[in-house]
């Protein structure tokens, strides 16, 4: 099993617009082991949108070093895929074609490719009249879901999530959610995924880390062992309840201002 | 009710048929001012006068040489100013320095009139079509140059994030990112870019030439052949319109995703 995500001692800043330095995370040191899925969570701009541009490979850090299975992260690799808060597709592209993407920049013939594209729509909640369609035609949940296609299509080991259902209303949300615990569960990838949101943290997390302000650092790793697979409904049970107090204290301490 | 939709039905096909009336009113005011003499003819001919010409060199086959003499220069020029333009503009988008170095040169070109310094081109590149061809490929240059900037420096960074998170070659971004985002931008460059090229071409033409269109309109002129200047200048919009339609064609089928997109 790979999929290895190592963080030691990561610390990012950037140059401040008065001059000097702004730092913006760190020091983080993490472990996420192979198949584990981690949830990122603290107040916005702790720099955890930093610390997955970093693990991606499209940032270095000021200092400190992150690892993939061992090896130096020092640019993006293949056996990792993200996924962004906007679902940044391709406008020019359909439905079909902006999840083929991936493919067709490793070569894959293009009837292998968008076959590959159509088996996934199913999973992903799209109907087939939406393979022809083009993103400025989609809802953006509908538009989000393609985007996770297109992660999926790359069959990645990791999946850097940055707040990836944060700009969606709270019923597809809920719903994506969900579709993403069972795409999880079926392929077992190393999850990494940034949210606001506690109950979507506990519902999705092996491990919660809570990040304290800027510059962010992790104050609080919480495990979540509620038993999978796991429904909406068992957010409402006692256990659930006493994780979100505990993750909720944490945030407390991360945010001192709201307590 | 009825008489509702009856008007409305009415008005949609005064819409569709206005231009047109528009179009024979304006000859009609002409074929009035003839009539009355305001100016002598030599001056204001008769719109039949005008159709009369038209036929005579349609005919003796001096209409056809000369359009199509003047076809060449449009288009040689065209398409030199474009390859010229996208491939500095590419350049200039993606090394800042270059604008720093370049953008002087381009600002005074742009500044000039061509007209003040076509003659210098004519000196330069004799009487034959080179000249005309380069007339028409620099007033081409700058519009298409301003928008491959603009086009290619627009291209969303959260994008290219994506192409890099996904080892996209920089021939795969050049070619799935790149042109494709700056497609937009680029295809109403063409559109004022192919509007131009007519007159790069016929300035060419006047300064000094034997052939095309803008040396029609100078031989017609000198020998106060007004029909003649007017049949020229009506086949140069010709050339023009016909020319903004071919792009905008082009413009419809490749960038028919976003008259889908707004439908929405």
């Amino acid at each position: 099993m790979t999929g290895h995500i190592t963080g030691r001692n990561l610390v990012a800043s950037y140059p401040a617009p008065g001059g000097g330095i702004l730092p913006a995370l760190g020091p983080v040191s993490f472990d996420v082991a192979p198949g584990e899925f981690v949830c990122l969570l603290g107040p916005s701009g702790c720099g955890k949108s930093t610390l997955i541009r970093i693990l991606g490979g499209l940032q270095l850090p000021s200092q400190g070093q992150a690892f993939l299975d061992g090896s130096l992260i020092t640019q993006p690799s293949p056996q990792v895929a993200l996924m962004f808060q906007e679902s940044n597709l391709m406008p020019w592209r359909t439905v079909l074609q902006n999840i083929a993407l991936p493919l067709e920049l490793k070569g894959v013939e293009k009837v292998e490719r968008m076959e590959a594209a159509r088996h996934l729509l199913p999973g992903l909640g799209l109907g087939a009249e939406f393979a022809d369609a083009y993103p400025g035609e989609l809802s953006g949940g509908m538009a989000q879901r393609v985007a996770l296609g297109r992660v999926l299509i790359q069959r990645p080991e990791v999946l850097l999530l940055d707040e990836p259902f944060g700009a969606l209303d709270a019923l597809t949300r809920e719903q994506i959610t969900l579709d993403l615990m069972q795409v999880w569960a079926a392929e077992q990838q190393t999850v990494i995924m940034v949210t606001h949101n506690i109950n979507e943290a506990i519902l999705l997390a092996d491990r919660i880390l809570v990040f304290s302000q800027r510059p962010g650092r992790i104050i609080a790793n919480i495990p979540v062992t509620l038993p999978r697979p796991r429904r909406i409904d068992d957010s409402y049970s006692d256990a659930f309840g006493q994780v979100a107090q505990q993750v909720r204290a944490a945030v407390r301490q991360a945010h001192p201002v709201m307590g | 009710m009825n008489l509702i939709t009856d008007r409305r039905r009415l008005l949609m096909h005064l819409r569709r048929f206005a231009p047109w009336l528009m179009l024979f009113g304006l000859v009609l005011v002409w074929q009035l001012i003839y009539m009355l003499r305001v100016y002598p003819p030599f001056i204001i001919p008769a719109p039949v006068d005008v159709l009369v010409k038209f036929r005579d060199v349609l005919l003796d086959g001096r209409l056809f040489n000369h359009t199509i003499a003047t076809l060449v220069n449009v288009l040689v020029g065209l398409v030199a100013g474009l390859l010229l333009a996208l491939t500095l503009g590419y350049a200039i988008a993606k090394t800042p320095i270059l604008e720093d170095i370049l953008s002087p040169i381009i600002v005074a070109i742009q500044s000039a009139p061509v007209v003040a310094y076509a003659p210098l081109l004519v000196i330069w590149f004799g009487s034959g079509p080179s000249s005309k061809i380069v007339t028409g490929a620099l007033i081409v240059f700058f519009p298409m140059l301003m928008n491959t900037i603009v086009g290619i420096r627009n291209v969303p960074a959260s994008l290219k994030d994506l192409m890099r998170s996904m080892q996209a070659t920089p021939w795969q971004t050049f070619t799935r990112l790149e042109i494709p985002s700056a497609m937009p931008i680029l295809m109403s460059g063409l559109k004022i870019s192919a509007t131009l090229a007519v007159i790069g071409a016929v300035v060419g033409e006047f300064i000094s030439s034997n052939a095309g269109l803008g040396f029609l309109i100078n031989l017609a002129r000198s020998q106060y052949d007004t029909p003649l200047v007017l049949v020229a200048v009506l086949m140069l919009t010709l050339i023009a319109r016909l020319l903004y339609g071919v792009v905008s064609l082009l413009e419809r089928s490749l960038l028919s995703w976003q008259r889908r997109s707004q439908r929405n």
